[in-house]
């Protein structure tokens, strides 16, 4: 067992080495297209003087329009990347978009519910809005609202929409969208976030409880595994005393596993009492790092939003921290056997422990599914990259070939971390818990 | 312009997070309830629904082992036993076989001395027959000689020679 964490840890490290690589590639992605863009320039220039007929003040070098050319000076595998691994108010299978249910609530507008359909967007397209409904618009999949009051309530026809760098009072590089109505330009806001500003987000002017892709995929996986597993209860049930067979054979040693490598050694006879919450940690996160890797079927980015992990790695903390018995408590803030001195520094060492291990916890699993979605769409890129988006079909055509290996190579990877990470989950928690109701003899 | 480098996944979306508790503590309570807990409760009675089925496959076996000694055993006793009878039967043939040698023997033996008496007696019977046969001859021998010696000397010697040449034929 000892040898098996060595080697998980240093999977780990590995993992989160290639997140890091990818973050630093797509970076300098992002900055090739910085310079690009600015060649692009005069061209852009000439468009605006002869479209921009609502005459208001220049300096916008983009055009209000739905539609965005892709050219090889503003292709940029990142932005690809991290657009397909964002939750979304449309349900995305490749170019098709399917509308979603709307959940929205702001401070001046109250909730409102409606169907994304509302925003009239392309069902083979980029999920980009021609409507906008009681002042809020859908941008590339995911919802934004206008902060002008006076905009017009109900369904209005927009004109267009414009994607503009902004800087936040953070010092955070960030993109702003207008929406073009009327000859006039509104701003929007984006839903709010909790990261108080860290990632460029921070509260708005609405919040977003909508039935987004990643609700949807996780309701999906939720009712298949209910099926999947009230199947499998009823199977012992009428079969009593035979062999297991088809599913309950599949799930049979995985569910043995579970309880005989992670719960019976950490938790001994106890292992019953929180069997439930293990294994309902284990096949939630296996079976949503799955449903993610489905080709053509929305690759929902579920287990790598920060928001599923931290809600998790929440739960985790809460079933450790209140199982925890007299000894635990003992063991953090006044740790028996070592002298006084080291125990001034040990308290704190060990009431931070108590809410790193949720932290790591939500950045393991986020990080390494996140990277995982990530290589693979900038493997498929490589053809985008290698073809010239489109102008060297021969490049393409070489970038294809290998794309598809090394894509194909990644996903196989992503199946064993898929296994790997939800394991590594359910047994780091199994540990904690164990950790807190462990009754030491001095 | 495309979109915004977004990194929006690290962004925590209160709603998200609203309907990921929602979602998964349904997944805990309800497949919890109704299927992990039957499921491991089903897997510890089948385990020790296994343990005791091995265990008794175990006294069977040592039973069956018990049963084979047995078997064996008592097969060696059947196997001396059928020596042992071999042996008698074959002794008892001889036995009799000896017996009824001895006894015929013994017949035998009983048979050839009746036949010597029977033959001492024939033979004594002969004698006396020729004793009283040469008595008788003896006699007419005499008488023929005295009728002789009464005719001659000469014609007597002769005639007794000639008589005595008789006896000598018969």
């Amino acid at each position: 067992m000892q040898r098996f964490y060595r080697t998980l840890s240093g999977m780990e490290i590995k993992r989160l080495f290639t997140l890091v690589l990818l973050l630093a590639a797509t970076l300098s992605f992002g900055q090739d297209h910085d310079h690009a863009d600015h060649e692009g320039h005069d061209h852009g220039t000439h468009e605006e003087e002869t479209h921009d007929d609502n005459g208001h003040a220049g300096g916008h070098h983009d055009v209000c329009t739905f539609h965005h050319e892709v050219t090889p000076e503003n292709f940029s595998a990142q932005q690809i990347a991290f657009h397909h691994i964002a939750d979304a108010n449309v349900y995305s299978i490749g170019p098709l978009q399917l509308p979603l249910p709307a959940i929205l609530w702001s401070k001046d507008g109250g909730l409102d519910f409606f169907l994304s359909s509302k925003f009239d967007f392309e069902t083979l397209g980029h999920g980009t809005g021609y409507n906008a409904h009681n002042r809020y618009i859908l941008d590339g999949g995911s919802i934004k609202r206008i902060t002008d009051p006076s905009f017009p309530d109900g369904t209005v026809r927009l004109d267009g929409l414009k994607h503009k760098h902004e800087t936040t009072d953070k010092g955070k590089d960030k993109e702003v969208t207008y929406v073009c109505y009327n000859g006039n330009e509104y701003r929007t806001d984006a839903e709010s976030t909790l990261d108080a500003g860290m990632f460029g987000g921070g509260i708005t002017s609405f919040h977003d409880f909508s039935i987004t892709k990643n609700v949807t995929a996780m309701i999906i996986v939720f009712l298949f595994m209910l099926w999947v597993f009230l199947k499998v209860a009823k199977a012992y049930k009428t079969r009593e005393g035979k062999a297991p067979k088809g599913l309950q054979g599949f799930i049979e040693p995985i569910f043995l596993f579970m309880r005989e490598e992670v719960l019976e050694p950490f938790l001994g006879d106890k292992s019953d009492r929180y069997l439930p919450f293990i294994m309902s940690l284990f096949f939630f996160i296996l079976s949503l790092n799955l449903f993610g890797q489905i080709p053509f079927f929305g690759g929902a980015n579920v287990t790598g939003s920060l928001s599923v992990t931290l809600v998790l790695a929440v739960l985790a903390f809460l079933v450790t921290n209140l199982s925890g018995k007299k000894d635990y408590w003992q063991h953090i803030f006044w740790m028996p056997g070592v002298p006084a001195w080291v125990k001034t520094i040990l308290t704190p060492v060990e009431f931070l422990g108590m809410f790193i291990k949720p932290i790591t916890l939500t950045l393991r699993l986020f990080a390494n599914i996140t990277a995982g979605h990530i290589v693979v769409i900038i493997f498929v890129s490589l053809i985008f990259i290698f073809g010239n988006v489109g102008t060297s079909p021969v490049g393409a055509y070489g970038g294809a070939v290998g794309s598809t290996v090394l894509t194909m190579f990644m996903m196989a990877i992503e199946l064993l971390v898929a296994f790997i990470q939800a394991f590594v989950f359910a047994i780091l928690t199994t540990s904690y818990i164990g950790a807190a109701v462990e009754e030491h003899h001095h | 312009m495309f979109y915004l480098v977004d990194f929006s996944v690290i962004k925590p979306d209160l709603g998200l997070i609203f309907w990921t508790t929602l979602i998964f503590i349904l997944f805990w309570v309800l497949i919890g309830k109704f299927a992990f807990k039957p499921i491991a409760e089903a897997l510890r009675k089948r385990e020790g629904d296994i343990q005791s089925a091995l265990d008794e496959a175990a006294k069977a076996r040592a039973e069956m082992q018990n049963l084979n000694a047995e078997n064996e055993r008592l097969l060696a006793e059947a196997r001396t036993e059928r020596a042992k009878m071999l042996k008698e039967a074959t002794d008892t043939k001889a036995e009799i076989v000896n017996e009824a040698k001895d006894k015929a023997r013994e017949e035998a033996k009983k048979m050839i001395e009746n036949a010597k008496v029977e033959i001492d007696n024939q033979k004594n019977a002969a004698i006396v027959e020729v004793k009283n046969k040469v008595g008788a001859m003896a006699l007419e021998i005499a008488e023929k000689v005295l009728k002789k010696e009464l005719q001659g000397d000469n014609a007597q010697v002769g005639y007794v020679n000639q008589l005595v040449d008789e006896i000598k034929l018969n």
